[in-house]
């Protein structure tokens, strides 16, 4: 029996006391439980930031990278074992500004992994500058005279690009962050979950009372249909993206690795390697 | 009769001259002769002078010749563009459509030729091709049927008719010139070829069925010229393999996804070009940081920036050496051939996971995109040595004890385990770590961890580092290159020995790290050494100084106008070097 002690290391986070991470963390840790994986079938892979040292603090296989490659990484590795159970995450700077580029196309490509975006509005590691996630008007060290540019729509961009799963959380509420992520982690193809994870040194304004008194859950919308594209963008942007829940999915997409032509059912990393000298024969035949 | 022979065509870009060419070399490759193929193209799609020259042998042959035989041209562009290279003894046959007109100091002889007309008689001017074939046919006095298993394989989908149709283009274009030609016919006949089967191929296809060998199963890539070939290829060919290519948004999630692949336990690479690279730079440093391997294939081209993007060049030597911030354990390797790029592909792999760090792959425009003629491979020759990589079980760790991915040893080299093992759990990171790949700041390990990545290099296992042909125990010169050159430094060498130049020849395969025993030793034993090379400030040059003391020997010889180098032209820039009292 697996449980989320399994996926405790010894390692102490270096995060600030109160910071939003460390839920984040502990949802993975029960999601992976309760859903019996076994902590080296899963693997993190995470970005640079705050956020992005969560892979060192879970017990199971986990690479921190670069700066807005968690994801071309994480796919990597799946397309490399596909049984394995792939996590990318890391912060709003990580996937929203340096690594935007790969977020489109990893939603795009629908490889079966799972995304955590812990979005806390701000860049904490180095102390405090504005993030794409910043509302106008946000006074931060590099814009002390308040951000011009407007925040960006994580949600409204995950829909319009073709997602197939789009979630949404707090990291206060435990209980429904650890069900979205589970959710996501059985969705074939990827899941996109972004959270709500307050800087409570550098984020001011939205504080931990500020999502309480601003979010609104899906749950309490009547007739809420997640399988509806229309009726999520709609939400999203009559809510102004403040909203938590399972925004959108589609059941019946199938992921990358179901529809490339050719790639291997068992994991490759298992396969034999060694070309059969017919086959070499054959291909250079092609040349003569 | 003829040992070689040098033919041209040239033409509009997309007008089919490519197919021209493809025909004429195939069909010369399938007698037995020896071919090295290399095309001019522009950076569009339609229009623009292209041409094709193709060097015929009937030995081995790695360069393309200063000067031509027989130029086929489809406009008066090629004629003027080219006719410079032509001999006097040398002919042009052009479309009469165009009213060619020969400058008047070319030496050569024209013959107007009605190619579009007579394929427009046949039903359609496309076959003004397979006329020019048939026109060539006649100045090499070869049958028409040693077209027909190549006009059989490409037209052979869309109907007996249409085979039938170009054969007869050959043959009407054959007959026409025979006419037009009189005593001249077969001037251009070559002595009979060997009759072996080889293969016929650029140097980016034989880097792709290297990959392929090595175990390869995962391509991540951004197109780009000139290494397009290479993804392509595989595109057709690894889903046979149970692999794939994936075309990624950039070229830093190529070189990032390879790294994700890499570390799940496949063999995954990419491939680019200098902006490609430069982009991938960040991600080769983590490669090297957590001893991930990783193969990156590099086919140069005229840079700086977008530079010039069809044209050879070999200027990003020092950057694939030294680019990265920090410091990583790096190998670079440079094939000069076909024959070379298939098997350095696979010792690229071999490395990179036997000491568990980036490799570099080396081309150029010249080798990725000229056509030769190449051995078969031999499967024998095909070695998958994957190093301290443990995919068995493993023994039982301490409750949560991190399995030591990065222990410090002897070689440097640490047993590599990858996810989904029982027991394997360690951590990544970019970040200094300790021996489970825990953040760790220590200044004791840090030097520790330095130490045990730099000691990898000690343990390079190549075969044959740099090539050589060394005929003189003392050589007046010593001719050292990477890459392409080599086919150009073999037709001098011989050239110069002949004039009373003792010469000796060196090819660097290996670069990184650098053979120093091996090339002090040569250099020892040569009064001047000549490093020939496609860029402007003498790259190679520099390595060989930054690593042996022989800076007064070492005279750097550059072109870097986008063109390789010309065996003849190169013999006299050697030659004014000599002159200059320099021996």
């Amino acid at each position: 029996m697996v449980t989320f002690k399994d996926f405790r290391n010894n390692v102490k986070p270096n995060w600030c006391p109160g910071c939003g991470d460390f839920s984040v963390q502990a949802a993975i840790q029960r999601a992976a439980a309760n859903l019996e994986i076994v902590p080296h079938e899963l693997a993190v892979i995470s970005g640079i930031g705050c956020s992005g040292r969560i892979s060192g603090y879970i017990n199971s296989y986990g690479l921190h990278g670069i700066h807005g490659r968690a994801l071309p990484i994480a796919q990597g590795l799946k397309m490399a074992n596909r049984n394995l159970k792939v996590i990318a995450s890391g912060g709003d700077g990580d996937g929203f500004a340096i690594g935007m580029g790969h977020t489109i196309h990893s939603i795009r490509r629908n490889v079966d992994i799972t995304y955590i975006v812990m979005d806390n509005q701000i860049y904490g590691l180095t102390k405090g500058q504005t993030s794409p996630r910043s509302a106008a008007g946000f006074i931060t060290k590099s814009t002390p005279g308040g951000a011009i540019e407007p925040s960006l729509k994580p949600l409204e961009v995950a829909i319009s690009a073709g997602a197939t799963f789009v979630a949404q959380s707090f990291s206060t509420d435990l209980k429904e962050l650890t069900a979205i992520i589970e959710a996501g982690m059985n969705h074939k193809g990827f899941s996109f979950i972004n959270v709500f994870s307050p800087c409570v040194t550098y984020n001011k304004v939205n504080t931990y009372d500020w999502f309480k008194e601003n979010i609104t859950k899906l749950s309490s919308l009547e007739g809420y249909d997640s399988s509806n594209r229309a009726q999520a963008m709609a939400t999203v942007m009559e809510h102004d993206g403040l909203v938590t829940g399972i925004i959108y999915q589609d059941k019946e997409a199938q992921s990358y690795q179901d529809l490339v032509k050719g790639y291997h059912e068992e994991p490759l990393n298992q396969q034999d390697m060694m070309i059969e000298e017919n086959d070499l024969q054959e291909l250079m035949k092609e040349f003569m | 009769m003829l040992h070689q022979l040098s033919w041209k065509v040239g033409g509009q870009q997309g007008e089919g001259i490519e197919s021209t060419g493809e025909i004429f070399s195939t069909a010369m490759n399938r007698l037995g002769y020896h071919l090295y193929g290399y095309r001019h193209f522009s950076s569009r799609i339609k229009g623009g002078h292209t041409n094709n020259k193709i060097n015929v042998r009937t030995s081995v042959v790695h360069t393309i010749p200063d000067d031509l035989d027989i130029l086929v041209a489809f406009d008066q562009e090629t004629i003027d563009v080219n006719y410079k290279e032509l001999t006097s003894g040398g002919v042009i046959l052009a479309d009469a459509k165009f009213n060619p007109e020969k400058p008047e100091d070319c030496p050569a002889t024209l013959y107007v030729v009605p190619f579009t007309e007579v394929a427009a008689e046949l039903g359609t001017t496309l076959m003004k091709n397979m006329v020019a074939i048939g026109a060539t046919a006649a100045l090499l006095n070869l049958e028409d049927e040693v077209f027909q298993s190549v006009v059989d394989e490409i037209f052979g989908r869309k109907g007996e008719t249409v085979v039938q149709k170009n054969m007869t283009a050959i043959a009407q274009g054959h007959v026409l010139m025979n006419d037009m030609l009189g005593d001249r016919v077969g001037a251009f006949e070559l002595e009979q070829a060997d009759g072996k089967h080889r293969m016929f191929m650029i140097g980016n296809e034989a880097i792709a069925l290297g990959a392929l060998a090595a175990g390869s199963r995962i391509m991540s890539a951004y197109p780009i010229t000139p290494a397009s070939e290479i993804m392509e290829y595989l595109i057709k060919k690894l889903p046979k393999f149970g692999g794939t290519v994936i075309q990624t948004e950039d070229e830093i999630a190529a070189a990032t996804m390879a790294i994700g692949a890499n570390y799940g336990g496949v063999r995954a690479f990419t491939a680019s070009a200098g902006p490609g690279l430069s982009l991938m730079m960040e991600a080769i440093g983590l490669s090297g940081m957590t001893e991930q391997p990783l193969v990156i294939v590099d086919t140069q081209r005229g840079g700086p920036s977008t530079g010039l993007p069809t044209k050879q060049e070999q200027s990003d030597l020092m950057a694939m050496l030294y680019g990265t911030h920090g410091e990583i354990p790096k190998v670079v390797i440079a094939p000069s051939t076909g024959e070379e790029a298939f098997y350095d592909t696979i010792q690229a792999f071999n490395i990179a996971e036997e000491l568990q760090l980036p490799v570099i792959l080396l081309s150029d425009l010249q080798l990725s995109l000229g056509k030769q003629t190449v051995e078969p491979f031999d499967y024998s020759k095909i070695e998958i040595r994957r190093g301290k990589l443990e995919l068995g079980e493993l023994p039982e760790a301490e409750d949560k004890a991190y399995f030591k991915r990065f222990e410090v040893t002897e070689d440097g080299v640490s047993t590599r385990v990858v996810p989904g093992q029982k027991h394997g759990i360690h951590h990544v990171t970019g970040v200094e770590h300790d021996e489970t790949g825990k953040p760790s700041e220590a200044a004791g390990n840090r030097k520790a961890q330095m130490d045990k990545r730099f000691r990898k290099l000690d343990h390079v296992n190549f075969n044959v580092p740099v090539f050589k042909n060394t005929p003189h125990e003392e050589a007046d010169v010593l001719l050292v290159g990477f890459n392409s050159t080599k086919g150009v430094l073999e037709e001098i060498q011989p050239m110069l020995n002949e004039e009373g130049v003792k010469t000796n020849h060196a090819h660097i395969r290996l670069i990184h790290p650098f053979p120093t025993e091996e090339m002090k030793e040569l250099i020892g034993h040569a009064k001047k050494v000549i490093v020939v090379e496609n860029n402007a400030t003498g790259q190679l040059a520099n390595v060989i100084k930054m690593n042996i003391s022989a800076h007064e020997k070492i005279i750097s010889l550059v072109k870097y106008d986008g063109t390789p180098f010309l065996p003849k032209e190169l013999l006299g820039r050697v030659k004014e070097l000599l002159t200059d009292g320099n021996i």
